[in-house]
């Protein structure tokens, strides 16, 4: 018996029982679509973070991070150096396997101010023109630091979008893109001239809003005074603290800002960031063994140094990936097999219904596999149609998730998953028919055809 | 060479640690165009016969021979060939599948033996054309008369050319006058040549047949056969009397 008639009396025997196949089906469909949401939200979790990942600076980023003196050299404690324009100095003139060497003085909780407007940035960094390619910025407006601000101490900045919105107004509100180069803002009250603006920073979902907010205008309600509401709304923490970045020449830093503070009126010289970019991310353990040797020289050989490499965190993103991922399966995993119990139970049903039929059909000559193929070919069949019907509904679904769902990444629906789900299903459809299916290919023809 | 050979055929059945035996050392050869009724009360084995006989049980002992083939120890995949391709079934209760229609029914047996959909279809309104049942087949065996429905299975057990037929009580769920027009149509097909065995309990329905064997008991307790009162070449040709 070949498979295409086998195929149509599975199809009118689940048309025959419209309302019970459905119901069969509701088991397979609710596990197809929980299992291509699930990994939806979950791939949007993971879009998310790599966004993140990529907008703190890449994947090659290496921060060069303060340590606390191993215990074997406890007694040099005194003589360690910290981290140090020097340290720069010395990886730029010896460490070639080192791309980039950023370092970065930063001064918390300043306040930039121009008219009754003032804001806190998220950061206000002294910085080489190194930073632009270490922290991936792109300035749109303007220019960065030349070696001549750096060299006098220039009192100039570049700023984020966010500070623009903050001090002149967003182009939101306003309508328009407002440019203040050449504008003089006070930096905890000392005058800088803005040279430079960042490019506006969001995440993929932020701009999707946007867009969608410019095309369909809402009528405007003013509530009171418009105020900011801080990082959680606008997506995601590493965009908003991008877009609040203020950054000045490193010498303006310490000179303006550094020098005449510290204990004592000694001051500080530690740097708060010494951030690297390695040549070769394959020679990553290489780099960082060149670094680490080029800075135990100018750190005396005491290790108050180490390295935090975005590894750290690659590995973290995935390891959190794969723990929702395999929950999240598991769940949907076990609501497509309560599914295929589901269809067991019902085939069982309708075998025990159709013994007579079985009967029949044996005796005009239908063989054991015939019988078999028949009914296994009719568990299938629900199951692959509740199958399509899931991936169908998991659409919807993944559109009520990534309502209900707290973090502001979009659900994404993979191919991948598509298939797997469709695959599992109709796999759950086989191993649900086995029985049935044996159980009905093995009737004895007279026995059945005796059965009322 | 008989187209059915029985030899020493028992069938035993083990209930409760006592032996049934439902058939008992039975002998029986049926000609290729024979018409036979196999007569017996029930419980009296001709039911055994009849499914032995039609490939669906095997003997405990004794051989069978089905148009030169050995299947008494046939398996069930063998035996499930031969039904579909030499044997053709008449049932009391006629057994159409309700959901298909009547043209569908009668093409189930060739969708086993694999035909193609356009040749069954041919084969399956010429079988039904054999039984006057043409201008009946869109419609679902439930619609149909008790008699129109025997007619449809009738044409089923003819579609696949069958070397016999059995027929198992085919009236014994009809009105006397559709009863007689299903056997005068079993008559008219024994005419042009099919070989067919008729099961009953009913002497009279019997009685439409040349041979017919009795069984009681598992064995053969009776054969009336023309021919062996030389009766068979009288009613060949009554004219020549």
């Amino acid at each position: 018996m070949n498979l295409l008639p086998c195929l149509a009396v599975g199809l009118k025997e689940i048309w025959a029982h419209k309302f019970r196949s459905l119901l069969t089906m509701l088991g397979i469909i609710l596990g197809v679509s929980s299992l291509v949401a699930m990994t939806a939200l979950v791939k949007g979790m993971e879009n998310g973070m790599k966004e993140n990942l990529i907008a703190m600076g890449g994947l090659d980023k290496v921060l060069l991070e303060d340590q606390q003196i191993p215990p074997y050299q406890q007694q040099y404690a005194d003589d360690a150096v910290g981290r140090t324009i020097n340290d720069v100095y010395a990886l730029r003139a010896s460490a070639p396997l080192i791309r980039l060497v950023s370092p970065e003085m930063a001064l918390r909780g300043a306040t930039v101010s121009y008219g009754d407007n003032s804001v806190t940035p998220s950061e206000l960094d002294g910085v080489w023109s190194a930073a632009l390619d270490m922290n991936l910025h792109v300035l749109q407006y303007g220019r960065f630091f030349t070696p001549l601000d750096e060299q006098r101490a220039n009192s100039v900045c570049v700023i984020g979008t966010g500070i623009r919105d903050e001090l002149f107004g967003s182009p939101e509100d306003l309508g328009r893109e407002i440019v203040p180069l050449g504008r003089i803002v006070l930096i905890n009250g000392q005058p800088f001239t803005i040279v430079g603006m960042f490019e506006h920073y969001e995440s993929e979902r932020e701009r999707k809003a946007r867009e969608w907010a410019k095309a369909h205008p809402q009528p405007k309600t003013n509530h009171g005074v418009a105020r900011s509401r801080g990082w959680g709304r606008h997506g995601g923490w590493a965009f908003w603290r991008k877009n609040y970045t203020v950054y000045i020449p490193l010498n303006t830093m310490w000179i303006r800002f550094r020098s005449a503070a510290g204990t004592n009126n000694i001051p500080d010289p530690h740097l708060t960031d010494i951030d690297l970019k390695v040549r070769d991310l394959d020679q990553l353990e290489t780099s960082l063994q060149q670094a680490r040797n080029v800075l135990m020289i100018t750190h005396h050989g005491i290790e108050d140094f180490m390295f935090q490499t975005q590894e750290n965190n690659v590995e973290n993103i995935n390891a959190a990936i794969h723990n929702a991922r395999m929950s999240g399966g598991i769940i949907a995993a076990i609501g497509l097999i309560v599914g295929g119990i589901g269809i067991m139970n019902i085939m069982l049903a309708s075998i025990t219904e159709r013994v007579r039929e079985i009967g029949i059909r044996k005796a005009i000559g239908a063989t054991y596999a015939d019988v078999f193929i028949q009914i296994l070919i009719e568990s299938v069949v629900i199951a692959v149609i509740g199958g399509l019907a899931g991936l169908g509904t998991s659409y919807g679904m993944v559109q009520a998730l990534s309502i209900l769902s707290p973090n502001e990444n979009t659900p994404q629906i993979t191919m991948p998953a598509m298939l797997i789900a469709f695959a599992f299903s109709a796999g759950v459809g086989v191993l649900a028919g086995l029985i049935p299916a044996f159980k009905a290919a093995k009737l004895d023809p007279i026995q059945a055809l005796r059965y009322e | 060479m008989p187209l059915v050979e029985l030899r020493g055929v028992s069938k035993i059945y083990h209930l409760g640690g006592e032996e049934i035996r439902a058939l008992d050392d039975v002998n029986l050869d049926i000609d290729a165009g024979e018409f036979i009724s196999i007569i017996g009360p029930s419980g009296s084995g001709k039911s055994t016969l009849m499914h032995i006989l039609g490939c669906l049980d095997t003997p405990t002992r004794g051989t069978i021979c089905l148009d030169g083939t050995l299947i008494h120890n046939a398996t069930p995949r063998q035996l499930a060939a031969i039904r579909n391709r030499k044997i053709g079934f008449v049932f009391q209760f006629f057994n159409l599948l309700p959901k298909l229609n009547v043209l569908q029914n009668v093409e189930l047996p060739m969708v086993y033996s694999g035909l193609s959909s356009r040749e069954r279809r041919e084969r399956a309104l010429r079988a039904l054309r054999m039984v006057d049942m043409e201008n009946r087949s869109k419609h679902r065996p439930m619609q149909l008369s008790g008699g129109q429905q025997q007619r449809a299975a009738i044409a089923r057990a003819l579609v696949n050319d069958p070397k016999i037929i059995f027929a198992d009580e085919p009236t014994g769920n009809l009105d006397s006058h559709t009863g007689e027009v299903i056997l005068e149509l079993f008559r008219k097909l024994s005419h042009e040549g099919r070989t067919i065995a008729l099961v009953t309990h009913d002497p009279e329905i019997a009685a439409v047949t040349p041979r017919r064997i009795e069984i009681r008991d598992g064995r053969i307790s009776k054969v009336i056969d023309p021919k062996l009162a030389g009766l068979d070449r009288q009613l060949e040709t009554p004219a020549s009397v």
